[in-house]
């Protein structure tokens, strides 16, 4: 089932014009920002298909921006991103792009934060839900509808196993599963969609598991924040 | 959820002598694993931002961003206030309603997305203009939103509630089905009713492209907010008379399914046909573009 509940049908509330546009928009950047843990310094944005074709009129570059700034997708900021990323001291640029897309309503995030860079592709596909694709180039196949451990670990024998066995000792389960890796034995990401959010402790004993690189927490819920973790 | 087909929800209905909307509350507790009282303040939430919406439409100015539209809304209710409508009063209130929320999302304002943000008119100006005719408590409104979200899932599930998608048909058809639906159920009619209703508005919306002007969610959207609040209630009145969807209206569905994916992509939101390459629609996207230009990178 692509829309899993009725929450996904009626709502989200939204700030207006487009739920694919606008709602959709904010959430995949809200997942950037979760992804890169922090407010990025510096953003860049490339859109492609129909965000590239009607951004502006949209208010697309605004929700995006606002994602960044981990606003919710009815906050009523939205139509003044542009001025609270100045004031917030983050960095923001636009580019469209005519090649192929996925989906009609792609993204692509490249966020830096001092030294740390990260990048996204997702798509916004109707009704405010998103499709996220790749994180680092790793390929994901993310919802944000659940609470979403990333995990970025060396491509070792029994790292999964010691991960997901914290997990169900913490009573946490796990929903979907998606694992990728750059070649054998390299880097490798795991993302874990749960079916309730991973609490700190068990994030900080998951940090210490032998192979593990990092750990970020994904959680679009209202007013989640993810700097914390 | 139990249910992936209309008459699968109808059923589970009648097995469980129970309302689609209250059946709905039941299958979201038991899917997301939530107090019953939490998902029900999560949809009055929602209800209460659709009516701030309705409120803001009527009584404030809601220029769109692109200042292409506005102000029928209120337009309509003076009209309505004024004298003798064509379509009679309740049709006139649904759609001055509807028009106001689609205003008010135009103009960057907050809505709820039903399904969609370009169809989130519908079901407040059908929900809001009834409740106010029918002296319907909230409680009552906020049961028949989880019956909307009921049908919603089944169509998003076995065809598409996106203009991107399925063209008009699929975003406001969607709304207006289940609107129409919904809007049995809050007039007491049972499952099966309700059921039909979803049938005989979704087969008057087939075929229905996705053109708006500029990509915009304005032009014609806001309109067919406006009349789709209007089809929902006939709808509705034809199921509650007995009228059945000769076609079961799951047929109906995956007759949209078939049309939407059959539908070329210039009537698909792309803005490449239809009303917005009319000799206006162009006229009006080049002097948006004028205002705002767009980067262009070389990738």
């Amino acid at each position: 089932m692509r829309f899993k509940d009725v929450f996904s049908i009626i709502g989200p509330a939204m700030t207006g014009p487009s739920s694919s546009h606008t709602a959709g928009a904010v959430r995949l950047a809200r997942v950037a920002r979760h992804w890169l843990g922090v407010q990025p310094d510096r953003a860049r944005m490339t859109l492609y298909g129909s965000f590239a074709d009607t951004y502006k009129g949209h208010g697309t570059d605004l929700a995006l921006i606002a994602g960044l700034l981990n606003y919710d997708t009815d906050d009523y900021r939205i139509p003044d991103a542009e001025q609270c990323a100045e004031q917030a001291g983050m960095e923001v640029e636009f580019a469209v792009s005519g090649l192929p897309a996925p989906h009609p309503n792609t993204v692509r995030f490249e966020l830096w934060k001092g030294e740390d860079q990260r990048t996204l592709l997702g798509s916004s596909i109707g009704g405010g839900s998103i499709h996220v694709q790749q994180l680092n180039e790793f390929r994901v196949n993310l919802t944000g509808e659940l609470p979403t451990l990333v995990l970025l670990h060396s491509d070792k024998p029994g790292t999964l196993g010691a991960v997901t066995s914290a997990l169900g000792a913490a009573h946490i389960n796990i929903a979907y599963m998606h694992v990728d890796r750059k070649g054998r034995d390299g880097e490798a990401l795991t993302a874990i969609e749960t079916d309730s959010p991973a609490p700190a402790e068990l994030i900080t004993e998951l940090r210490a598991l032998p192979h593990m690189y990092e750990i970020k927490m994904i959680n679009l819920k209202k007013g989640a924040e993810s700097d914390a973790v | 959820m139990r249910f992936s087909h209309l008459h699968e929800l109808g059923a589970l209905c009648v097995e469980e002598s129970t309302t689609i909307g209250r059946l709905m509350i039941k299958e979201q507790v038991q899917e997301t694993n939530t107090p019953e009282e939490e998902i029900f303040r999560q949809m009055s939430d929602y209800y209460e931002v659709m009516k701030e919406a309705v409120h803001r439409g009527q009584t404030q100015d809601t220029v769109s961003r692109s200042g292409l539209t506005g102000g029928d809304g209120k337009r309509l209710a003076e009209y309505l206030r004024a004298g003798e409508t064509c379509s009679g009063d309740a049709s006139a209130l649904a759609m001055a309603y509807a028009l106001s929320v689609s205003e008010v999302n135009a103009s960057m304002g907050r809505i709820v997305a039903t399904p969609t943000a370009g169809s989130c008119g519908v079901i407040p100006g059908v929900f809001i203009s009834a409740q106010e005719r029918f002296g319907w408590d909230d409680e009552h409104m906020v049961r028949g939103l989880f019956a909307a979200g009921a049908i919603g899932y089944v169509i998003a599930n076995n065809s598409f509630i996106s203009g991107a998608e399925g063209g008009c048909q699929a975003e406001i058809g969607s709304a207006i089905g289940m609107a129409a639906g919904a809007m049995v159920e809050l007039r007491g009619g049972t499952p099966e009713q309700a059921i039909h209703a979803v049938g005989l508005a979704l087969k008057n919306t087939l075929g229905l492209i996705c053109d708006p002007v500029a990509g915009l969610v304005e032009i014609p959207c806001i309109v067919r907010n406006g009349l789709g609040a209007v089809t929902a209630l006939a709808a509705a009145d034809m199921a509650l008379a007995g009228v059945r969807s000769a076609i079961p209206s799951d047929e109906v569905i995956d007759v949209m399914l078939e049309v939407g994916s059959a539908m070329p992509s210039k009537h698909r939101e792309t803005a490449k046909g239809g009303l917005a390459q009319t000799p206006t629609g162009k006229r009006l996207t080049e002097s948006l573009t004028r205002n705002i230009p767009a980067k262009k990178d070389k990738s």
